[in-house]
């Protein structure tokens, strides 16, 4: 069990990462997500123990281990650049950790071939990492992460600069292979599509400060306030403000266009959020809850003006213009509509999010 | 027939012209760059074949004729090298005050270029900066106050004071040079080491030094070159037991004159071990000019 509590970091008289306090339990995933200098690496690195933190400790199974160095903390980690000892080969770059470790020759030969045939690198045993391709080089160094065996394993974006399919491959294999393990295992990623299918815990990241940590569905699902659910949508998550008048939202804004008077928008108020306050309020809704066809009958409508239409295959990202406010929805298919067109889009409100002014969500369960 | 030889070039030459007009200049540009190149080679080139080729001579034919191959070949200046001991002892003193020098500055130069490159301290910039300045001032200046120094410790005369003063200019070098090839490293591999369980001294010994071998090659070669040529305070800081061969060199004026072959052997011998050094690291020692900042 990794234990920070109130562990900061200042560094050059800039806050790096706020008082956090989280536990992590052994035999865990957990994601750290969180956009670029959200503080991802260095909370690995509090975490590793390759930085001191500038208050709080870190526990390590109830043992206070925050000045103890990295040499003695029994962790492994991966980074996003592959990082390899050049001069030596393959296998003596897997070999390393057990090397270190003082084991017989004969343990090392069987463990480094067992994790080799794993990873996929036998035939590369011989030869030196920047021999090898991006993907095998990124494999070395998982292969020596895998073959220490640390109770406490750290990815820094391992995957990020291998290309699509060796990223799907890994990304499948690499829970399983750490799972076995009964290791704590901490994965950093940008991505949210990763974090979900990785599973576990998420942790979402944002300025140096967790805004929510829990299993990753219902972070997800019901996200703590604003900044999470931000953190938490790519496309980044639609929001307008409003006031709850009785059962009803009240949007005052300007139509599609930014042109004309005024215009005062209603939606009616969805069911789990009727039990809210009257009074201004932040509406959120994920792109895939916006959609040109009726989710279901009486599905409140708006007038929105096209900009983009972004084509990913099997869907389309559809740019529009709701007032003055940049949305983007999720159309399955391939979606091509004309900019500056004027549609009517539908809102799946079953699944509006409501966040008050301090950005605290006030959806009981959003679902 | 006669239609199709009339249009066959004229549809085909549209196409071929640039072509043809391309390839023109290119072979024109290369043979220009080839008659330049061999100029100059030529150039640079001329002094050392003369070295040679008059070391090669006996010293009748140095002073009478003007001639570009020997008429009478002789050995007989490197046998006189070879055999009289004030003559080869002056190799021997050099390569190992240059050897020391080398060695020194690099077990000097390699923690130093590491702390310069990975931690940030109270005006390390500054400090590196100063102690390329070193650099900047004549030998001259510092060859009196060391004669002080070094007789005072009673060192003049030895392998030791030679190496130990060369370290003037070429322990900054190797500290540039080192701290541009340790900087190309990610930091992320100490760590990884680090992670691994390796101890710093371990680290350095077993996964980093092999890891800039090639950086520690090209400071070794610029470490040994100017030691070797440098003459000053070589000269300045021996007399005999360790005198240096380019002092050596100054001895073949005697009352019959100048020992013109013998020179010139003397000289041949110099540049060799230069020549040598530069085979080794010839792949390396572009990136060493950039003091490894490539």
């Amino acid at each position: 069990m990794l234990e920070l509590v109130n562990v900061s970091k200042v560094q050059g008289g800039q806050v790096h990462i706020h008082p956090t306090t989280l536990t992590l339990e052994r035999g865990s995933l957990n994601v750290l997500l969180g956009p670029t200098l959200s503080g991802k690496t260095t909370l690995l690195r509090l975490m590793a123990g390759l930085e001191k933190p500038t208050e709080g400790r870190v526990r390590f199974d109830g043992k206070d281990v925050t000045g103890v160095p990295v040499q003695q903390r029994n962790v492994a980690m991966v980074y996003q650049q592959f990082i390899n000892y050049p001069a030596m080969t393959v296998y003596e770059n897997i070999a390393s950790p057990l090397r270190v470790a003082g084991e017989g020759s004969e343990m090392i030969d069987r463990e480094v071939k067992k994790v080799a045939e794993l990873m996929r690198l036998t035939p590369y045993l011989s030869r030196t990492p920047l021999s090898l391709s991006g993907g095998q080089q990124q494999r070395t160094a998982l292969a020596r992460a895998i073959v220490k065996k640390a109770s406490l394993v750290l990815l820094d974006e391992p995957l990020a600069n291998l290309d699509y399919k060796l990223r799907e491959e890994l990304r499948e294999e690499l829970p399983k292979i750490f799972a076995a393990s009964g290791s704590i295992f901490v994965y950093a990623t940008t991505e949210p599509s990763e974090a979900l299918l990785l599973g576990g815990n998420t942790a979402t990241l944002n300025q140096g400060r967790i805004s929510q940590f829990g299993k990753t569905i219902t972070v997800y699902r019901n996200p703590r306030d604003l900044i999470t659910a931000r953190t938490f949508s790519d496309p980044p998550i639609n929001t307008h403000t409003a006031v709850k008048d009785g059962k009803t939202f009240v949007l005052a804004e300007k139509e599609a266009g930014g042109k004309g008077k005024p215009h005062k928008i209603t939606i009616p108020v969805p069911q789990h959020l009727a039990a809210i306050a009257d009074g201004p309020v932040t509406l959120g809704l994920q792109p895939h809850h916006l959609s040109l066809e009726e989710p279901f009958e009486k599905a409140p409508t708006l007038k929105v003006r096209t900009q983009v239409s972004e084509i990913a295959g099997s869907e389309s990202f559809i740019h529009v213009l709701f007032g003055d406010k940049r949305w983007v929805m999720l159309a399955h298919g391939v979606c091509n509509l004309d900019p500056e067109l004027d549609i009517d889009i539908h809102l799946d409100t079953r699944h509006l999010m409501a966040f008050g002014a301090d950005g605290a969500s006030l959806s009981g369960n959003a679902g | 027939m006669s239609t199709d030889t009339a249009t066959t070039p004229a549809v085909a030459k549209p196409a071929d012209t640039p072509h043809v007009s391309l390839a023109h200049t290119d072979e024109k540009r290369n043979w220009s760059s080839i008659i330049i190149l061999t100029v100059y080679i030529i150039f640079l080139m001329v002094p050392i074949y003369w070295l040679i080729v008059t070391s090669l001579k006996d010293n009748l034919e140095i002073m009478t004729n003007f001639s570009i191959v020997p008429n009478e070949w002789t050995l007989k200046n490197y046998r006189n090298i070879f055999t009289d001991e004030s003559w080869y002892s002056g190799y021997i003193n050099s390569a190992l005050y240059v050897v020391m020098n080398t060695v020194i500055s690099i077990v000097l130069a390699l923690p130093a270029a590491y702390a310069f490159s990975r931690y940030r301290f109270l005006g390390d910039k500054h400090a590196f900066f100063w102690f390329f300045t070193n650099r900047m001032s004549p030998p001259a200046v510092f060859a009196l106050p060391f004669f002080q120094l070094y007789s005072a410790f009673g060192l003049i005369d030895t392998h030791i004071a030679v190496a130990l003063a060369h370290c003037l200019f070429n322990l900054p070098l190797a500290i540039w040079i080192l701290e541009g090839f340790i900087s190309g490293v990610p930091k992320e591999i100490d760590e990884t080491a680090y992670i691994d369980g390796y101890s710093f001294p371990k680290f350095f010994v077993k996964i980093f030094v092999p890891m800039i071998a090639s950086g520690i090659g090209v400071t070794a070669f610029f470490c040994f070159m100017f030691s070797w040529v440098e003459l000053l305070l070589a000269r300045t800081l021996t007399t005999t037991a360790a005198k240096p061969i380019v002092a050596t060199m100054t001895r073949t004026v005697s009352s019959t004159g100048v020992d013109w072959g013998l020179l010139a052997a003397a000289g041949t011998l110099t540049i060799i071990p230069g020549a040598l050094v530069i085979w080794f690291v010839r792949n390396y020692i572009a990136k060493g000019f950039a003091l490894g900042r490539v």
